[in-house]
């Protein structure tokens, strides 16, 4: 049984009606050959918020990220990042952006200051400001006593962290981070997102960011798109996200024995809205009074003289969300058609 | 300019904190010129030769004693007597000796007779090199044989005068223009294209396009630095090179300039070469995979370590267009000859002619997108 499969895909409108849009995404199409990775997609992106992306593989959100950093040409559509059109002003854009590619591309032959500065070079900063950029930017990523430090010899959250810093060293309005937390280990990951949040706060910069983590998305995140197949399947802050899941608890139950009757005995009490196999004996019931569903479980048990080994009552979370609108198929097959077209690029 | 220049800085920076590279460069063609140019150089030395002699007469003791002269002063080869001619043959065929000098029967009556004498040499000419030799020694040894004791007051003979224009060249001087050129070529192939295509699959040149960088900005930064690298390493080989060869014509000033604009033409000759084969390549397989391939096909046509005349037609249709065919025939011009600019001045033409033009069919083909 697949939720998402019963489920509506009609996104959910965006909340609030924004001011004004830093990133405008008007019905965008990129097209390879005759595989359509991304199928009309809409959205805004307000000043200083942050936007996630999120998908499972091949969903389409690095060719959406790639479209919009002026990467990949757009096949239909038009996207507007702080009101320049990307296929029409592509280097007013550039301008515009800092990018954070999902890989670590930073020289490691280089040192950290090396590297900001053949970058704020590349966006033709001045003299002047250049050193001044690289000090603030290292002072906001927390490199400053590394700045001399070849990059080889930084750890993996630290180089994410230079990468970070790059994106910002030539003070752009808009922020593009693909998968910024990928590969890192879980401090690392915590450390990085403190730093986003305070990057926002100090330089009210607009963030759009595609991620795999729902925590990530959970925290950061002031809204966040679900884009599976290259369409937007839902849209919404984390909270109306997961309030849009029918069921607001999830109640997990692990029976002593398998039976092929569990699945309909749990959808047939009252309140469950679904219910998923996790493996034998294990269901995930989602309904909308927890605690009523708990009693009916154990009054359910008892009756029937079966055991219940374990049962916790969960609020919904994003994992929930995530996969009640993308559904629980995995999508190897589609990773290896997208590999197979011209452009090798993740979906 | 500031982007171009960023592009220039960032892949100087990395040549010299990774010398590898570097050293990588020029590493085969030192190893090449030392090894090649010494055993390819010098004169056959020690050869062993058979002799069998039949006659025993006292011309054949005069064919003995020239053998010993050979042997005692510039010991190309030295005699042991055999007593039959099979076994001298066998021995010839087996790798024994060397070649095998059978002096028949009645050889001293026939050259006092004036009939014809003759003497055998029978060589193993699977070794053309050494047969080659041998018979090249013992044919003057024959014609210094053919002399009259008493010379003709009038001669009548016609007689080749040879004229060397420039001192006696040593195989490693001559393999040296070769050398050079061959390291510029692995150093644009390592510091050019390898770096270019690993970069691009690291995901480096992401990072360029999604700054204001322009096509223009950013392939004549590649191309730069590239160019750079290999006149660093067109530099060192021509003064480590030429010290090794014992070639004093880098002391002149003169020619150190025409040198310099010989690898400079050189190494944008390459640079355009490889970045218009590499400028749509995404798999860093493929120029690895290409380095050997090229490397034959572009280097051993040049004439670099034998003469272009002495190719079949085929080869030579790609020397005419090969790079490598002029920088060598420059650098020998000037390292072999100090023939001054008028020596080089087509050289230099094709090399800058092939480099800008090379880069100017990439560009276009060069995309500012993924």
């Amino acid at each position: 049984m697949d939720t998402a499969q019963n489920q509506s895909k009609t996104p959910r409108a965006a909340t609030p009606a924004i001011k004004t849009a830093a990133i405008k995404v008007e019905k965008i199409v990129k097209r390879y050959g005759d595989f359509e990775a991304v199928k009309g997609v809409d959205f805004e992106v307000a000043d200083g918020e942050i936007f996630g992306l999120l998908g499972p593989n091949g969903a389409g959100k690095s060719t959406l990220i790639r479209m919009m950093t002026t990467l990949i040409p757009i096949t239909a559509g038009r996207a507007l990042i702080g009101g320049r059109d990307v296929s029409k002003e592509p280097n007013a854009v550039r301008n515009l952006i800092g990018v954070i590619p999902q890989a670590l591309t930073s020289d490691i032959d280089l040192t950290v200051e090396e590297n900001l500065s053949i970058y704020a070079k590349l966006y033709s900063v001045p003299r002047a400001i250049r050193e001044k950029n690289i000090a603030e930017v290292l002072e906001a990523v927390d490199l400053t006593k590394w700045r001399g430090a070849q990059t080889k010899t930084l750890s993996g959250g630290m180089r994410r962290r230079l990468e970070i810093a790059r994106g910002l060293v030539h003070n752009p309005q808009i922020f593009f981070l693909d998968e910024p937390t990928t590969g890192l280990d879980p401090v690392s990951r915590i450390a990085v997102w403190e730093m986003l949040n305070n990057l926002k706060k100090t330089r009210n910069l607009t963030m759009l960011l595609t991620t795999h983590y729902m925590e990530e998305a959970d925290r950061l995140c002031d809204r966040i798109a679900i884009v599976d197949h290259g369409t937007l399947v839902a849209l919404d802050t984390p909270v109306g996200l997961k309030q849009s899941v029918p069921g607001s608890d999830v109640v997990e139950v692990r029976f002593n024995r398998e039976d092929d009757q569990w699945m309909e005995r749990l959808r047939a009490l009252a309140s469950v809205t679904d219910v998923q196999s996790q493996s034998a004996g294990v269901y995930r019931v989602l309904t909308s009074n927890g605690s009523q569903t708990t009693t009916q479980l154990v009054e359910m048990a008892s009756r029937l003289g079966e055991q219940l080994t374990s049962l916790s009552v969960q609020n919904t979370s994003l994992d929930d969300v995530f996969v009640h609108y993308t559904g629980r198929q995995l999508r190897d097959e589609q990773v290896k058609h997208v590999f197979s077209m011209p452009r090798k690029g993740e979906m | 300019m500031n982007r171009f220049l960023a592009i220039v800085e960032r892949e100087m920076r990395k040549f010299f904190r990774s010398p590898m590279l570097m050293i990588m460069s020029m590493m085969l063609p030192l190893v090449q010129l030392l090894v090649l140019g010494h055993a390819y150089g010098g004169h056959i030395q020690g050869a062993k030769i058979a002799v069998v002699d039949q006659d025993r007469g006292p011309q054949a003791v005069k064919v003995h004693e020239a053998f010993d002269s050979v042997a005692v002063n510039i010991a190309t080869f030295t005699t042991i007597p055999y007593t039959d001619e099979y076994t001298a043959r066998e021995d010839v065929r087996t790798g024994k000796v060397d070649a095998a000098v059978i002096i028949p029967p009645q050889y001293s009556r026939r050259v006092y007779a004036n009939d014809a004498p003759r003497i055998a040499l029978v060589v193993d000419n699977s070794d053309q090199v050494m047969s080659g030799a041998l018979e090249g020694e013992m044919q003057s040894l024959v014609d210094a044989l053919n002399q009259p004791v008493i010379p003709d007051r009038v001669v009548k003979q016609v007689a080749l005068q040879i004229v060397e224009l420039y001192p006696y060249v040593e195989y490693m001087k001559y393999l040296l223009a070769g050398s050079i050129t061959l390291a510029m070529y692995i150093s644009v192939m390592i510091g050019g294209g390898m770096l270019y295509i690993d970069d691009k699959a690291r995901g480096v040149h992401e990072g360029y396009l999604v700054t204001p960088i322009s096509k223009l900005e950013l392939v004549m930064g590649l191309n730069f630095a590239g160019a750079i690298k290999a006149v660093l390493a067109g530099i060192c080989l021509t003064a480590i090179g030429s010290l090794m060869a014992g070639l004093g014509i880098i002391f002149n000033p003169l020619a150190d300039l025409y040198l310099l604009l010989l690898i400079l033409g050189t190494s944008i000759a390459f640079n355009g070469m490889m970045f218009l084969m590499m400028v749509r390549v995404d798999d860093p397989l493929v120029p690895r995979a290409m380095f050997g391939v090229l490397n034959t096909l572009l280097f051993f046509p040049s004439g670099a370590i034998s003469p272009v005349s002495a190719f079949p037609k085929w080869l030579q249709c790609i020397a005419v267009v090969d790079p490598f065919t002029y920088a060598v025939h420059g650098l020998k011009s000037i390292l072999l000859k100090d023939g001054g600019f008028v020596s080089i001045q087509w050289d230099l033409l094709y090399l800058f002619v092939f480099g800008f033009g090379t880069l100017l069919i990439a560009t276009p083909l060069f995309k500012r997108t993924l």
